[in-house]
């Protein structure tokens, strides 16, 4: 199906929650009597409720366990359900992971693992509902796919991609409502590869989810200067797309990851990774949180206290690239 | 191999308790020989009298399914499984042995009769309420057994699923507390008192009976009672001793998880034998 100028606006207007539940999920439970989607008691707050009313024989609420979440999950994906749980990403990623990684990674399970308002999307709320290594802990476990949209229309993609995908998957959802486009209606969405926004050759800006909108913004800022820019996106965490990134280290000066979470673990570790791995690599700068946390404020402010916004990371490249600064 | 009169479970269970010294034992490891010898009756009722299955269809989509959720307590577990004929007696030797199936906590593998994967204590329940769910919906007959060990009753994920699963009415969902008082670091009262344990069962809704767990003919007269279409999810608080059934191990917690020297071995062989 083909999508349309109107509706990349209308999902950019809802946030990747609210496209991610309210769009994709009853479309795809429709198809899919198997499909299940569990919630624990943030039913209203994912936009779940119409879902609910519509397919109630697909939807199952248990109430604010999120444990026992991932274990009724893990118990249906075993009689042969596709199964999505959800809650914040903050309590999805960390509250229960030993239930992840004991049932639903070790014994490769189709669950899906989907954790809203992702990075600081609930900055005021504080650290308790941050997530900010979530990317980390699920990187880490074996069999588990780690994806990160960067906008409403990349989110509609990977529900569809999701359900179709046989196998334990983290979906990090983080832009609100009114969160930047990044694809218009061409887009096409290669699951495991990294779309490239624009093509350069001093600097390589890798982002993922809301930091692939600001990696196009420091690309703008740094254009001024005469720096020419690769962005790219990375929206599939893990399995790492080696190819992609192998050609990316062989175009560039310097390569920039640009996440919102912690630099400990997550996308940029794991591009550092595979990087550390080959011989004569451009050297990478990791933006991102830097193992720190902070007071609670609006999101912006949270990005600044951390100096991850666009103008902040350009001038960081630019002192970088002069040489005057070795970080 | 299923099995009708008192006499013939009793003789069962003493069967068990010898192949399970021998493997535990010829494993040259430690084992938790405690909290397996405890549960013995519980398992032998289940599976040579209680539950449906099918051995020449594995996956069977009626089949009864059995959670260990106090995963350490396998070696009866497997024991019982082997006896039900899931798999040879040969199988038994690979215990906790490389490149073995039979790990010191089980690992989901349906054609061993191992419905999950369990270690991490208060999990099982979940897993069963989650399976139980899908029963409902696909308006299957079959029912969900999970075994708790009664330290594991510390877990707070185990409250959340016995509330839920009152919630969803599961009445075909049985949680089996083997209740031997004891747990890694002494007896449940001075570790984390647990209570009224039936009174916390029966107050999240589920239907309780309490029992003697090592007596075969109290299980049974309690299972032959059971209103399994009541609404009603169901509690079994199993009194029992645990190292039951070897003197020197009968409620001596240094038997929670220990390597057998080959003395005790003999005295276990020859008591058991004596019988």
């Amino acid at each position: 199906m083909s999508v349309t100028k109107g509706q990349i606006r209308s999902w950019s207007r809802m946030g990747q929650r609210a496209t991610f539940f309210g769009v994709a999920m009853p479309e795809l439970a429709k198809e899919d009597e198997s499909l299940m989607v569990l919630t624990a008691d943030l039913a209203q707050l994912s936009n779940l409720s119409r879902f609910a009313e519509q397919f109630p024989e697909q939807f199952l609420n248990v109430g604010i366990a999120e444990q026992d979440m991932v274990g009724i999950a893990s118990g249906l994906a075993m009689e042969g359900y596709h199964v999505f749980a959800t809650t914040y990403a903050s309590f999805l990623a960390v509250r229960d992971l030993e239930q992840v990684r004991q049932h639903v990674a070790h014994l490769n399970l189709n669950v899906k693992l989907v954790g809203t308002a992702a990075g600081v999307v609930a900055a005021r709320s504080g650290i308790a509902h941050w997530a900010s290594e979530d990317i980390a802990f699920m990187r880490a476990l074996p069999n588990m796919t780690v994806m990160s949209a960067a906008d409403g229309l990349q989110a509609y993609y990977m529900a569809l991609y999701s359900a179709r995908y046989d196998g334990p998957m983290y979906i990090r959802l983080s832009g609100g409502p009114g969160c930047p486009i990044v694809y218009d209606e061409s887009y096409v969405f290669e699951p495991g590869r990294i779309s490239f926004l624009q093509r350069g050759s001093d600097v390589a800006l890798i982002g993922t989810g809301l930091m692939v909108h600001e990696a196009m913004e420091t690309a703008k800022l740094l254009e001024q200067s005469g720096i020419s820019c690769t962005v790219a996106d990375m929206h599939t965490i893990k399995p790492v797309d080696q190819h992609s990134l192998w050609e990316i280290f062989n175009g560039h000066r310097l390569i920039v990851t640009m996440e919102e979470h912690n630099v400990v673990g997550g996308m940029g570790s794991a591009v550092a990774e595979y990087k550390a791995t080959l011989a004569n690599t451009p050297p990478q700068m990791l933006i991102g949180f830097p193992d720190a946390f902070s007071d609670a404020g609006a999101p912006r402010y949270i990005w600044e206290h951390f100096g991850i916004t666009a103008p902040q990371v350009a001038e960081k490249i630019v002192k970088r690239l002069r040489g005057s600064e070795h970080d | 191999m299923k099995m009708k009169s008192i006499q013939e479970l009793k003789d069962a269970a003493e069967t068990a308790r010898i192949k399970m010294v021998k493997t535990g034992f010829a494993s040259n490891y430690a084992v938790h020989f405690g909290g397996a010898l405890s549960s013995v009756e519980l398992l032998i009722f289940l599976y040579l009298k209680e539950m449906n299955y099918d051995l020449t269809c594995r996956e069977w989509a009626e089949r009864d399914r059995f959670f260990l959720s106090k995963g350490h307590g396998v070696l009866s577990y497997y024991t019982v499984l082997q006896m039900a004929g899931f798999f040879d007696e040969d199988k038994l030797s690979t215990f906790q042995q490389n490149e073995g199936e039979l790990s010191s906590h089980p690992v989901r593998n349906l054609e061993l009769g191992i419905e999950s994967s369990n270690g991490s204590l208060g999990q099982g329940l979940s897993l069963a309420v989650g399976n139980q769910i899908i029963a409902v919906k696909k308006d299957r007959s079959y029912r969900n057994f999970v075994l708790l060990g009664d330290g594991e009753c510390d877990e707070g994920s185990v409250w959340e699923a016995a509330m839920c699963a009152s919630h969803y009415h599961l009445d075909h969902l049985m949680a089996i507390v083997d209740r031997n008082g004891l747990q890694s670091d002494g007896t449940n009262d001075s570790v984390m008192s647990l209570g009224d344990l039936e009174g916390k069962w029966k107050s999240f809704g589920w239907e309780t009976w309490k029992l003697d767990g090592n007596d075969l003919a109290q299980i049974d007269a309690v299972f032959a009672g059971i209103d399994w279409n009541n609404g009603k999810p169901k509690a079994i608080i199993a009194n029992t001793v645990k190292g039951k059934g070897i003197s020197f191990m009968e409620n001596n917690n240094d038997w929670h998880h220990r390597q057998m020297t080959e003395k005790e071995f003999q005295q276990a062989m020859e008591e058991l034998r004596g019988r």
